[in-house]
């Protein structure tokens, strides 16, 4: 008699799921379901990209195919420069991100530091606010001139020379980094919260003290996380628009992006763009490429394990330094320039400082009554934050659906079009967009579809991998009882799938619509003169140097999001933004 | 033909027979386990009658009607049928009397009607007090009733249970399947129940169907299950038992230092060639003398591993001629010494050939 290896029958279950269904006798429709998908995502992503790639070798002029392109794109010093400070720049805020981030993470996980709730708080609000805002903020706080840092420099010292200049190397730096360091905030402290303290008890009983077991054994533990958070640091830096925009052209420090808007900018030559953006695109895709080659190598199970118990780490005298720091942190990034930005949009004018007769309402007034699109602006950047993040969360979860329950052949094909926007900078995905879709015969440049279109395509993978995190955590056997009892596969998402995964999608919805109502460098090359979204409008109104009524704006804009945020939170509890998928 | 009926049932995954040519036909109001180690196909088999899983060959009636064959099958949704899960698959959404009533709304009931069936089932498992709770207020015995009361409110063709016991504790375990029998006993549905325990499935079992490699070894009540069973791998998996090898000659078969009358032996044995039989260590008696009666073959030899297991003793006996080692069961005041002699007994009647 022989017998079935082990192996093959406990991979029986898993094999079940897979060829459980001969696809070919499924119905039709089934099949038609798949090509509709495909066809979506294929408008979403692959035309887009393909066409980034096939103009960038294409003649502007006469047509065919040239290398032309490259060479206008990077036989210009001047443009190759703009890419080295680029990568410069990005390499120093990932630097200053992890200065921020890690302390942070640790401090609010694995310590009895007090102040935790407000230092959580802090960092939320590092997340909701837009990185131009952020950047105008320290404008007014460290202006080489009319900044209060430099104002009260020069009247408590009587000197001249301004103390601090945001319009720097440094400057840019540290405006980049503040607007980007919740990222390695959140997914730092959710991998401190998976280390059991029982690893770094196993430390200390073979005689390591607690400075080498946090050298060999937390920190080693958490690299995956940091190098992750790094790299998506990195690639958030190189990529933003808003804070270049507002710094680096006064700091006369280009970078890609500002280099991009050039190109953009009359006469128009989308196809240099085109080739320009081609090598941001590929240092994109290779370091998230070595990423992921670097933590299959080292087999860090611990960390995706649920977390054991955890002891916190008693700081004694240092817990107030350790505070004071964290408070350091988020006076940088949120408190100073949302207080100034506040101040300014009560002011007739910034400069003035605060005083009664400089106090008006004026600012509010203005952008919202009377300036010709700022309104509006306002209604489409909230309304096309709503439309993309119920689209990108319905097409989502049905992807995820058929792709976790394998209803569909190649269903993995449709997974890994979902999430690979992720690689692609919004900037970048603007080109392919305006490349594909705005001239004729499609010609749908000025209108709010390319731009819901584009949105839908940046934060797709956002919500395909939290759709798929939920569909994953419900056991098939939830559904099979629905269908034994009689009810069809309709029935059962309806009754159980939909509201167990209620919570998980709204959550989902939110972090889509914080960034999509704020969005800028996907918008920027889309918008038209009826179409522009309020992150464009926030900009025009600093080239004019209205920084009373850009901040009246910009605090609209950011009442909104808190007032749909704290919407949320009631209903999902106040974690939900702070968790990593 | 009434009842369910499983013809020539056959799936493959790839390259492998999950499950091969099963034959069973389950009357209406029986209870039938299908048992056997992970990955026999008994599962498989379980699903396939629930619809998940559609048959590579063969096919499955229910009452005359086909609901799988390899052309085509009945959706799970249209069979009537019900099933309790491995995991229970409560619907954490959804109250304890909303999870039992689902089935019930979707036979589109009166509200009334509803309402009396839940409050019924929900007396029977004894759970009415709980009602209102959601799943995860409840403990896994409690979650399993509610699991039991939902596969059963609906008075299914067939009810199927997927090793529904395997999460519980050892207590637990005990405590359910006395109550899946009661169930069975007071609603007489046509049951098909899963399990590798065959504890479990002597319980709450009419007849059990082992399974082995994706093929049907033995069908039978669980008695003759146990004291005949027809193969090598029936008789080692369900107790414990030894194998011993032997000859046929002419009227008897003859083992290394004795042998026995094929007339005291009964059915089963072939004409000629060599023979296996299985002995189960309580057929069997040890005494320190020779017991000097009837028909039963006697053999001297000595103790040489002995164990106390709380209610009985477990030796290895060893025959003096042909060296045979027998493992034996003995009541707790039967205490042998390492290396005493003693005599063995085994009842011909007892001894069961079997294919190998």
């Amino acid at each position: 008699m022989t017998s079935i290896p082990d192996t093959a029958a406990s991979a029986w279950p898993e094999e079940t799921a897979r060829v459980r269904v001969p696809w070919h006798r499924r119905l039709q429709p089934a099949n038609l379901l798949w090509l509709l998908l495909v066809a979506i995502l294929v408008i979403l992503i692959v035309a887009p990209m393909s066409k980034l790639v096939i103009m960038s070798f294409t003649d502007g002029k006469l047509g065919g195919w040239t290398l032309h392109n490259y060479v206008e794109a990077y036989g210009n010093p001047r443009h190759v420069t703009a890419l080295t400070n680029t990568l410069k720049m990005g390499a120093a805020v990932v630097v200053l991100k992890l200065l921020f981030g890690v302390p942070l993470a640790w401090a609010c996980t694995r310590t009895d530091m007090p102040g935790k709730n407000f230092v959580r708080l802090g960092v939320f609000g590092a997340f909701i606010m837009p990185p131009y805002l952020g950047a105008v903020g320290w404008i007014l706080l460290a202006g080489p001139n009319a900044g209060w840092i430099n104002r009260v420099w020069t009247a408590t010292t009587g000197l001249n020379d301004p103390l601090v200049n945001i319009f720097s190397f440094w400057g840019l730096v540290l405006v980049t980094a503040i607007g980007g360091f919740f990222l390695v905030f959140v997914f730092v402290s959710s991998a401190f919260e998976m280390i059991s303290s029982e690893m770094e008890d196993a430390a200390n009983i073979l005689g390591a003290g607690p400075f080498k077991t946090a050298m060999k054994v937390t920190f080693p533990l958490v690299m995956p996380a940091i190098i992750g958070s790094a790299v998506l640091g990195f690639l958030g830096a190189i990529a933003l628009y808003g804070v270049p925009a507002l710094i680096s052209i006064p700091a006369r420090y280009p970078v890609v992006v500002i280099q991009l808007t050039e190109f953009f900018s009359f006469p128009l030559r989308l196809e240099v763009a085109a080739a320009y953006s081609i090598p941001l695109l590929l240092i994109t895709m290779a370091l998230l490429g070595m990423q992921k080659l670097f933590l299959r190598r080292k087999g860090f199970v611990s960390v995706s394990g649920k977390g054991g118990e955890r002891r916190v780490v008693k700081l004694g005298r240092w817990r107030w330094v350790m505070f004071g720091y964290c408070f350091f942190v988020v006076a940088l990034s949120v408190l100073l320039p949302l207080i100034v930005l506040l101040l300014a949009a009560f002011s007739t004018s910034w400069t003035k400082g605060f005083s009664f007769d400089n106090l008006t309402i004026n600012n509010f007034f203005y952008v919202l009554f009377e300036h010709s699109s700022s309104r509006q602006a306002l209604t489409t950047s909230i309304g096309l934050g709503i439309v993309a993040a119920t689209i990108a969360i319905l097409l989502a979860f049905f992807i995820a659906y058929i792709v976790q329950r394998r209803l569909l052949p190649f269903s993995s094909l449709l997974a890994f079009l979902a999430v690979s926007p992720y690689v692609v900078p919004g900037i970048i995905l603007a080109i392919g967009f305006y490349a594909a879709y705005a001239l004729p015969p499609v010609g749908l440049y000025g209108t709010y579809i390319i731009l819901a279109l584009a949105f839908v395509t940046r934060f797709l993978p956002i919500a395909f991998t939290a759709a798929a995190a939920g569909v994953r955590s419900i056991h098939p056997e939830m559904e099979e009882a629905v269908r034994i009892l009689g009810g069809g596969r309709l029935t059962a998402i309806r009754q159980v799938v939909g509201p167990l995964l209620k919570r998980t999608l709204a959550g989902a919805w939110l972090l889509i619509f914080v960034p999509a109502a704020q969005e800028l460098s996907t918008a920027i090359f889309l918008v038209g003169p009826k179409t522009r979204v309020v992150s464009v409008v926030l900009l025009d109104l600093s080239e004019e140097g209205e920084m009373e009524k850009l901040a009246a704006l910009g605090s609209v804009l950011l009442l909104i999001i808190v007032a749909v945020v704290a919407i949320g939170i009631k209903y999902l509890g106040r974690d939900f933004m702070l968790r990593r998928n | 033909m009434d009842g369910l009926v499983i013809k020539k049932l056959g799936r493959r995954f790839g390259k492998v027979d999950a499950v091969l040519d099963f034959d069973l036909h389950i009357r209406p109001g029986e209870f039938v386990s299908l048992l056997g180690p992970s990955g026999c196909g008994k599962t498989t088999t379980l699903r396939m009658i629930a619809g998940f899983i559609d048959p590579s060959s063969g096919s499955i009636e229910l009452d005359g009607s086909t609901l799988s064959a390899p052309s085509g099958s009945v959706p799970p949704e249209k069979r009537g049928m019900s099933m309790i899960f491995q995991s229970y698959a409560i619907w954490p959404n959804m109250t304890v009397a909303q999870n039992v009533a689902f089935g019930l709304h979707l036979r589109k009931l009166s509200s009334a009607e509803i309402k009396q069936r839940v409050g019924a089932v929900l007396e029977t498992v004894r759970m009415s007090h709980l009602a209102d709770r959601y799943p995860a207020e409840l403990s896994g015995g409690q979650q399993q009733r509610v699991a039991l009361a939902r596969a059963v409110v609906i008075r299914p063709a067939v009810l199927l249970l997927d090793e529904p016991l395997s999460n519980l504790d050892a207590n637990l375990r005990e405590e359910m399947r006395f109550e899946i029998k009661r169930m069975h006993d007071e609603f007489r549905i046509t049951s098909v129940y899963v399990t590798h325990d065959q504890g479990e499935a002597m319980v709450t079992s009419d007849r059990i169907a082992v399974m082995n490699n994706g093929h049907l070894e033995q069908v039978d009540t669980p008695y003759a299950l146990y004291s005949r069973p027809r193969t090598r791998f029936v008789a080692s998996f369900i107790g414990r038992t030894n194998f011993l090898s032997g000859r046929r000659t002419n009227d008897a078969i003859d083992f290394e230092g004795f042998s026995v009358p094929v007339a005291a032996i009964g059915e089963g044995v072939p004409d000629s060639g060599p023979v296996t039989v299985s002995i189960r260590p309580q057929a069997m008696t040890l005494s320190p003398a020779k017991l000097g009666n009837g028909s039963g073959v006697n053999l001297a030899g000595s103790v040489k591993e002995s164990s106390f297991m709380g209610e009985t003793w477990d030796y290895l006996f060893q025959s003096n001629e042909g060296g045979q080692e027998f493992r034996v069961v003995a009541p707790p005041a039967d205490v042998f010494a390492i290396d005493a002699p003693a005599w063995l007994q085994i009842d011909p009647a007892q001894i069961v050939p079997i294919a190998d």
